[in-house]
């Protein structure tokens, strides 16, 4: 089962090729062909589960050679993937909840006409994630890495007839541009230290190589990971990205694709490993991205909006954790597992809310909610419950782990990263309380036309579904350590690190944060009436509304710049290049035009010619006696 | 006889043959005056060859000959042509080639 795992990646890219292809006939039924290849993929990686599990840990790293793909000269590349506990876990991840919110799509789409091409581009960002995480070098995982761009952009802009979210897409494109230029530095990188561009020669070979190069490397990768995760400096497209169906915005921004960053940290480790200053600087990145993510998400109220920031916040911590080398590699990768499942079961959540209100996505229009639609409310509360972190649900698995680990460590380090994951756990109760009590409890807020209802059962299963994982799956993977062993022969053995403060101050500090901001959010949204629209506030809460004014300063700093640059260099060409090119040309234009009038048909004047050069020509011989 | 005067009169059979070519607008009249130049050539040719006492200038007028043969042939079959599409053989009509 090991070897056919290239079915992950032929089968759904088969069928999206298929579902382009087939055109209007298969509008009827093509949906299920979606979901069946994205089942398929399921259980293929679940069988390659069963036999991986049956083998010793040392065995469990299996390449699978495809083909020989670039032959010849320095480099030698063949395309082959690598199945490991670290990309059979991902594998699982995309394939599970790729599968549910396929099944989810059906329902959610249902009167949408493009339906077809919906689940041909899911398919396609199925294949191209597989691809991605299976990759067993950074030009094939680059491959991949466009490819899920790809599926992101057309999926984003999949009502491309709006103006707004055309240029959502747009803009989520060319900020991943940004990224994808540190991944390609990376590749040149490698390839000028190195001299090769596969896991194993890279992995090998970094020994040799000078601390300078891991840490030029280490950079890069982060730029990459900034850009496809949504990390400070390159988060703002993940907001607007939100234009794209629910669906979208559960399965790629929020469970799989905005985690490929981590993922591509955790698997290039042993770079980091030689690279201190790069791997604080991720931990540095996580940090702030994770606090800067909770305050956006504090003053949302779009209720899609707000779950980007949480997701922001929360790739901020899987950042966190993978910064803070072996100890936080598991963690890191843990709370991605976890978070895949609450957040993508709230964004079905928001999407099933959203089914039943006419597609109305402002909190302060929602409210008393779980009357009406009782599953949504259930499994989305436990979604809301594991985000916080309460025990025994499955983020508190996670998220307190990597808080510990980032109270691990000497000087101002621990305080300052710990502080930053303590805080953000505080903040993150607040907002998501927020989010769920302005939604499903208070008073109606609704406008008239609105009669919230429940949504089918092709929607409510696999919200369930979601829900039991977010509830049950951290405490499955945590008990006796079953993740962090399951993922050790790739992360490597991390050795036991009593953090600064003692484990249960960290716990409880945690929880009574959490406690207090769940607390403060029921009083001000929950127990109390809220306002329909905004009302004023602070200058704060303006800038967390705004995204603390991400798009005016890339305007300002980025956009108006560039486009006087430009301007410049246009004026340049246009007065300088063009005008020394237009010149020339005129004067050879001018002379021809002089020279064309000898040229007149008569034969008589050119046998004249003829005759003058010839008496030319006897006179020079006789004269010069040539 | 001094064979120079063959020489001599060879270039004013040419300096005849170019003045019609270059002056006469009949294609007739100066195809006649090509001709008149290659026998000039061809006489001045067979002058220089008595005059050196070799024989490599008769060989070249007998080469001229020919030559001069095929010429006619194609020149003439260009004048009826020309006079078959334009119904006139005066060498200024056709001025295609202006620049």
């Amino acid at each position: 089962m090991l070897d056919l795992t290239w079915l992950l990646i032929a089968v759904p890219l088969a069928s999206a090729a298929f579902l382009l292809l087939a055109g209007k006939r298969a509008n009827p039924w093509g949906h299920w062909v979606g979901v069946a290849a994205s089942g398929t993929a399921f259980l293929v990686g679940l069988g390659a589960l069963i036999q991986m599990l049956g083998l010793d840990a040392h065995d469990r790293s299996h390449a699978v050679h495809l083909f020989t793909w670039i032959p010849g000269g320095e480099l030698n590349l063949d395309a082959g993937l690598l199945v490991d506990p670290l990309s059979m876990t991902f594998v699982m991840l995309v394939t599970f909840v790729g599968t549910l919110i396929h099944v989810y799509s059906v329902a959610y789409m249902e009167h949408d006409p493009d339906r077809r091409r919906f689940f041909a581009y899911l398919n396609l960002f199925v294949a191209a994630m597989l691809l991605l995480v299976l990759a067993d070098s950074y030009l094939l995982l680059f491959v991949g890495w466009e490819g899920v761009g790809l599926a992101s952009y057309l999926l984003i802009g999949f009502w491309n007839h709006k103006p707004e979210y055309a240029t959502a897409a747009n803009k989520a494109f060319v900020v991943n541009r940004v990224g994808d230029m540190g991944l390609i530095v990376v590749m040149g990188l490698m390839f000028a230290s190195f001299g090769a561009l596969d896991f194993d020669t890279v992995f090998s070979s970094v020994d040799g190589a000078s601390t300078a190069q891991l840490t030029a490397i280490g950079l890069a990768l982060l730029v990459a990971a900034c850009g496809k995760s949504a990390q400070f400096p390159l988060q703002s497209w993940l907001g607007d990205a939100m234009a794209g169906p629910t669906p979208v915005s559960a399965l790629i921004h929020a469970a799989t694709m905005v985690t490929a960053g981590v993922y591509l940290i955790v698997r290039s480790a042993p770079v980091f490993e030689g690279a201190p200053a790069a791997q604080t600087t991720v931990a540095a990145i996580g940090a702030f991205t994770l606090l800067l993510g909770a305050v956006i998400g504090m003053a949302k109220d779009d209720i899609k909006k707000a779950l980007a920031a949480s997701t922001m916040s929360q790739i901020g911590y899987m950042m966190l954790a993978a910064g803070l080398g072996p100890i936080g590699y598991a963690f890191a990768i843990f709370h991605l597992v976890t978070h895949g499942f609450f957040k993508a079961g709230m964004f079905l959540g928001a999407g099933s809310v959203m089914h039943g209100m006419n597609d109305q996505v402002d909190m302060r229009r929602f409210g008393a909610l779980r009357t009406a639609m009782v599953t949504t409310w259930v499994t989305f509360g436990l979604g809301w419950l594991a985000i916080l972190g309460v025990p025994p649900f499955s983020g508190f698995w996670s998220k307190d782990k990597i808080i510990e680990a980032a109270f691990v460590g000497e000087g101002a380090q621990p305080w300052i990263l710990g502080g930053a994951a303590l805080i953000g756990a505080g903040l993150t109760a607040f907002y998501m309380s927020r989010l769920f009590f302005m939604t499903f409890h208070g008073k109606a807020r609704w406008t008239d036309d609105q009669h919230p209802h429940e949504s089918p059962a092709l929607m409510t299963v696999p919200m369930i579904i979601l829900a039991v994982g977010s509830a049950f799956l951290g405490l499955f993977l945590a008990v006796g350590d079953r993740f962090s062993t399951w993922l050790e022969p790739v992360t490597g053995h991390a050795e036991h690190h009593e953090p600064v403060l003692p484990v249960a101050v960290i716990m409880i500090a945690t929880l009574v944060l959490v406690a207090l901001g769940a607390w403060v959010a029921w009083r001000k949204y929950g127990a109390n009436d809220v306002p329909e629209t905004a009302p004023a506030a602070s200058l704060a809460t303006i800038a967390a509304r705004n995204d603390m004014f991400q798009d005016s300063v890339n305007r300002g700093v980025f956009e108006r710049p560039g486009t006087h640059l430009t301007r410049t260099l246009v004026y340049a060409d246009a007065a300088v290049v063009d005008a020394a090119v237009d010149k020339t040309a005129g004067s050879w234009a001018r002379t021809g035009e002089t020279v064309r009038k000898t040229q007149n048909g008569q034969v008589r004047s050119y046998a004249l010619t003829m005759l003058v050069g010839l008496v030319i020509v006897i006179f020079l011989v006789v004269q010069g006696g040539l | 006889m001094d064979p120079i005067n063959f020489v001599i009169l060879a270039s004013i059979l040419f300096a005849i043959g170019a003045a019609a070519v270059l002056l006469r607008r009949n294609a007739i009249i100066a195809f006649m005056g090509v001709e008149l130049m290659l026998n000039a050539a061809n006489l001045a040719l067979v002058a220089f060859s008595r005059i050196h006492g070799e024989i490599d200038g008769q060989i070249m007028a007998f080469f001229v000959l020919v030559v001069a043969a095929a010429e006619v042939v194609v020149g003439l079959a260009i004048i009826i042509a020309v006079f078959r599409a334009r119904q006139t053989i005066s060498l200024d009509e056709p001025a295609e080639l202006k620049g």
